[in-house]
């Protein structure tokens, strides 16, 4: 008890169980960048070096931001709130300019045209439809080039699509919001876009729609052929529906990848914490081996040195013993799965373990990693290279 | 540097902004430019000239008394108001809905009717002597110009004083009580500084109009600014001292406004903790209470509604009414007129300022939005004033015509529309507008497709607000008045400043039938906001 954050043990341990508020670790430039699997020809549009500064002296919104998106691609944005990713969205849209970098859809720089020429589509997060017009009106409203009757037919077969055909006099004041959503996603759709940007599209409606919503977009996304670019601050649902993640932190890109990727190969402590949670450890590698306070780990890659490693919560085995290396000093029933916080010297760890465990506040447990731990924070050369 | 240097190069700047600023900056010169050919005949005079003209002791009596005028009225109707407010909002009176319609009605008989009303009912033929058998003496000067004003502008304070009564949460005041405060102290401690702001809106509101009022005080004899202004100009012919009397009262009015942005600046009373408010306290009056409540209301409403509508009534009655109606429509035909197309003209200016100040604020859209206050600011017979000399010399062909009469209307009222407008943008979510873009329409066809359709409750509101106070509008009516032009106010106002109260009963009628219909608008926009 000398150590006066310990004292108030539970709380300290809830809030900041090792998994670290992690500070802005990225370095820049593209990483990971691992192309979409299931492209099949050059990407639809190539993003480079796009950068926005809103205030002169401040720190840029959006930061030399470089990826790519292939066609049918469905890509998420993904980050905390102000690191830039809507910025970067509404920079593709055109409905905010870049200070510096370009962004070619097909070969063609579109950098500088306006949105209602570019003809790539938005759904927003209030899903912006026109209050004063109908379902069938709104869907029609992008629709003003074409002859009237083909314009009809086409609304028609976006609202069957979605499902909608019933509710084509309605008011937008007279759905709900999930059906708001979907009109939002017919206008878009209607047009053929071959790029869909979303903006936190499932942020305005609860827990229980969201998911079955985010599955139902991604299908007509996917059946329509259009390529999506998704914003979203939440981890769970990028994972979910993306085919590929970029991680932001102000203003830069973290990491490309496939989820499988980010989740089990974070390149960073804000990575690691931010997608799922990690306890970050520091160890000693050499090759694929490192001595870390749970005793010796195996590595997912050789390295040498003093490394930091994330361990996921899942990858900790608590072992009850009378004489255990760490306390458990709060634990969290979840039903599918519980939370377990332990000490360890200094240190404050948290572990998932199975609903089965029964394991009391205040006991001594042993910890063992039973799996390939991965480490973060390395050189950026030294990762791509291999 | 490389940043701002980057900053400029590459952002387009939209081409509506360019064109909506471009607007507005022509609007806030047509505002500003008048004034200045005011100024340019005030300093026609030499230097000992105008100090002689400012030292007179009659200039320094016309600063005494509209000061008295406006702290006659701005305590009086703080007297009525706040009572009424509290009643309404925070006690258990019986029939407070009624109360509330009660309270705002007398917003339909304008200053100059009301004074109309007080001048009938007094004297020989006056109604109180024909019915009840004893005479008053004809009310004048500060008295009668206090009581003419006050019953008609009190409600502006009520709607203000009522919205902040509601707004108030109540834990604020428990809290005070459990600090040990005596409800006194609560109310004077707690209640009184929320207050405040609401205060300091509708004092803002009816000092300005005191002090631009022309009508009420003219009736009422009472020498004040405006009266002055008008009898200088019309009757002695002197331009100069007119012009520096305008001069004057612009200064008094722009000293007013900026008091009051700085004492509310310091006046920042929202709740800042989290969580919701609890809501309101309502006090329980007990039997007396309620018929001491219900006293002082049918008081205040004897006086302000059912006096004028009494009078009125008692000298429709004397006379031949039939025989006047071609007259009186006439007349009404003419002020529409003048009030329609001015109606029309504000939202159009208002349009391009309200959609700067929302969607591209920029110190430019600050400083244009601030000129199209200026008609609002600035006393009413100064700023038309200023449109006379500004078209006698700048432009002689607009001289007494109806567009110069529409245009000054539609400056002078542009506070008015751009107010319901501008809200009506800030409720209109940018992202709509984006959609329209997204979806390949340009900004043309998005503003014509989706926002303007979106704000057109806004516009039409801003247009009925300026069309029905067009529609009574007396003293730019006078000054700029075309040859032969003889709206109801005009008409109503000559006949009774030359004691033809019978004959004025129906232009006065007409006016308050007409009012009652701007009153019904802003109960229905009160009802709307109250929730």
């Amino acid at each position: 008890m000398d150590n006066p954050a310990a004292t108030d043990a539970t709380r300290t341990a809830f809030e900041d169980a090792d998994i670290r508020p992690a500070a802005p670790t990225c370095p820049a430039g593209l990483i990971g960048g691992a192309a979409y699997a299931g492209a099949s020809g050059p990407p639809l549009m190539i993003i480079e070096g796009l950068k926005r500064v809103f205030r002169a002296g401040e720190r840029p919104a959006v930061d030399g931001v470089t990826l790519d998106v292939y066609e049918g691609e469905l890509l998420a944005l993904l980050g905390p709130s102000g690191c830039g990713k809507t910025t970067t969205l509404r920079m593709i849209g055109g409905f905010e300019q870049p200070d510096a970098g370009h962004i070619r859809m097909r070969g063609v720089d579109i950098t500088d045209l306006p949105p209602e020429k570019r003809g790539i589509g938005f759904v927003f997060q209030d899903y912006a439809l026109f209050p004063h017009l109908d379902v069938f009106e709104n869907v029609r409203f992008g629709l003003h080039k074409l002859p009237r009757k083909e314009a009809a037919a086409r609304v028609g077969e976006m609202l069957e699509l979605v499902g909608l055909s019933d509710l084509a006099k309605r008011k937008p004041h007279e759905l709900s919001g999930g059906q708001q959503q979907r009109v939002a996603l017919a206008r878009t759709l209607a047009l053929a876009p071959p790029l869909v940007l979303l903006d936190e599209p499932f942020s305005n409606l609860d827990a229980a729609m969201r998911v079955e919503t985010r599955q139902e977009v991604r299908a007509l996304l996917k059946k329509s052929g259009s390529a999506g670019i998704l914003v979203t601050h939440d981890q769970e649902e990028a994972l979910a529906l993306a085919d590929r993640i970029v991680v932001m932190e102000a203003g830069k890109v973290c990491q490309i990848g496939t989820p499988d990727e980010i989740y089990r190969h974070p390149v960073s402590s804000f990575v690691a914490s931010f997608i799922g949670r990690s306890n970050i450890v520091t160890g000693k590698a050499e090759g694929l081996g490192a001595e870390t306070p749970f005793g010796r780990v195996e590595l997912s890659k050789a390295v040498n040195g003093t490394v930091d490693l994330a361990v996921r919560p899942e990858q900790i085995l608590l072992e009850p013993h009378e004489e255990g290396e760490a306390e458990v000093i709060g634990r969290e029933y979840r039903g599918h799965d519980q939370l377990y916080w332990v000490r360890k010297g200094e240190r404050r760890l948290l572990v998932i373990s199975g609903p089965a465990e029964q394991i009391e506040v205040g006991a001594r447990v042993n910890l063992r990693v039973c799996d390939c731990v991965v480490p973060i924070n390395q050189d950026i050369q030294s990762l791509i290279a291999e | 540097m490389a940043i701002s240097s980057l900053n400029t190069g590459r952002r387009r700047i939209p081409a509506a902004r360019l064109i909506f600023s471009v607007l507005g900056l022509m609007v806030g010169a047509l505002m500003v430019l008048p004034l200045w050919y005011l100024v340019l005949r005030a300093f026609e005079a030499d230097f000992e000239t105008v100090m002689r003209l400012l030292a007179r002791p009659r200039t320094v009596q016309l600063m005494l008394n509209t000061a008295a005028l406006t702290a006659g009225v701005l305590a009086f109707s703080t007297l009525i108001a706040l009572p009424m407010a509290w009643l309404v909002s925070r006690t258990d009176l019986v029939g407070k809905r009624v109360v509330n319609v009660l309270a705002v009605m007398p917003l339909a008989v304008p200053g100059y009717v009301m004074a109309y009303a007080l001048i009938g009912l007094a004297g020989n033929y006056g109604f109180l002597n024909q019915t009840f058998g004893f005479a008053l003496p004809r009310p004048q000067g500060w008295w009668g110009a206090t009581l003419a004003l006050t019953l008609y502008t009190f409600p502006y304070l009520y709607l203000n004083l009522r919205a902040a009564f509601t707004g108030l949460d109540q834990s604020l005041e428990e809290s005070a009580r459990a600090l040990g405060c005596t409800p006194r102290q609560v109310f004077t401690r707690v209640t009184l500084p929320h207050l405040m702001p609401a205060l300091l809106a509708g004092w803002l509101v009816i000092g300005l109009y005191v002090i631009g009022d022309f009508g009420a005080v003219a009736l009422m004899r009472y020498e004040v600014f405006s009266y002055v202004i008008y009898i200088q100009y019309s009757a002695a012919f002197d331009r100069v001292y007119a012009s520096w009397l305008a001069l004057i009262l612009i200064a008094i009015a722009l000293t007013v406004v900026w008091w009051e942005s700085r004492l509310r600046e310091g006046a920042h009373y929202a709740r800042t903790g989290s969580g919701s408010g609890v809501g309101t306290r309502i006090t329980r009056l007990g039997p007396l209470g309620q018929v001491a409540g219900w006293g002082f209301v049918s008081s205040v409403v004897i006086a302000s509604i059912g006096l004028p509508v009494a009078v009125l009534a008692f000298w429709m009655t004397r006379g031949p009414l039939a025989a006047s109606l071609p007259a009186v429509v006439d007349s009404f035909g003419q002020s529409l007129s003048v009030a329609v197309p001015s109606a029309m003209l504000a939202a159009l200016m208002a349009l391009p300022i309200a959609v700067l100040a929302v969607r591209y604020p920029s110190p430019l859209s600050t400083l244009i939005n601030r000129l199209a206050f200026i008609g609002y600011a600035v006393p009413a017979l100064a700023f038309a004033l200023a449109f006379v000399f500004f078209s006698l010399q700048g432009a002689p062909i607009l001289y007494q015509t109806h567009l110069l009469l529409v245009s000054v209307y539609a400056l002078a009222f542009l506070a008015l529309a751009l107010g319901p407008i501008r809200s009506a943008l800030y409720q209109a979510r940018p992202s709509v507008e984006e959609a329209a873009r997204a979806l390949g329409h340009g900004p043309v066809s998005t503003f014509a497709r989706v926002t303007l359709p979106t704000i057109r409750p806004g516009i039409i509101a801003g247009m009925v607000l300026v069309f029905v106070i067009a529609m009574k509008e007396l003293p730019i009516a006078f000054l700029l008045a075309p040859t032969g032009f003889r709206p109801l106010s005009i008409t109503m106002f000559s006949r009774t400043s030359e004691g033809m109260l019978l004959e004025a009963a129906p232009y006065a009628a007409a006016i308050i039938v007409f009012s009652a219909l701007f009153v019904g608008f802003v109960l229905r926009h009160d009802k709307k906001a109250g929730g």
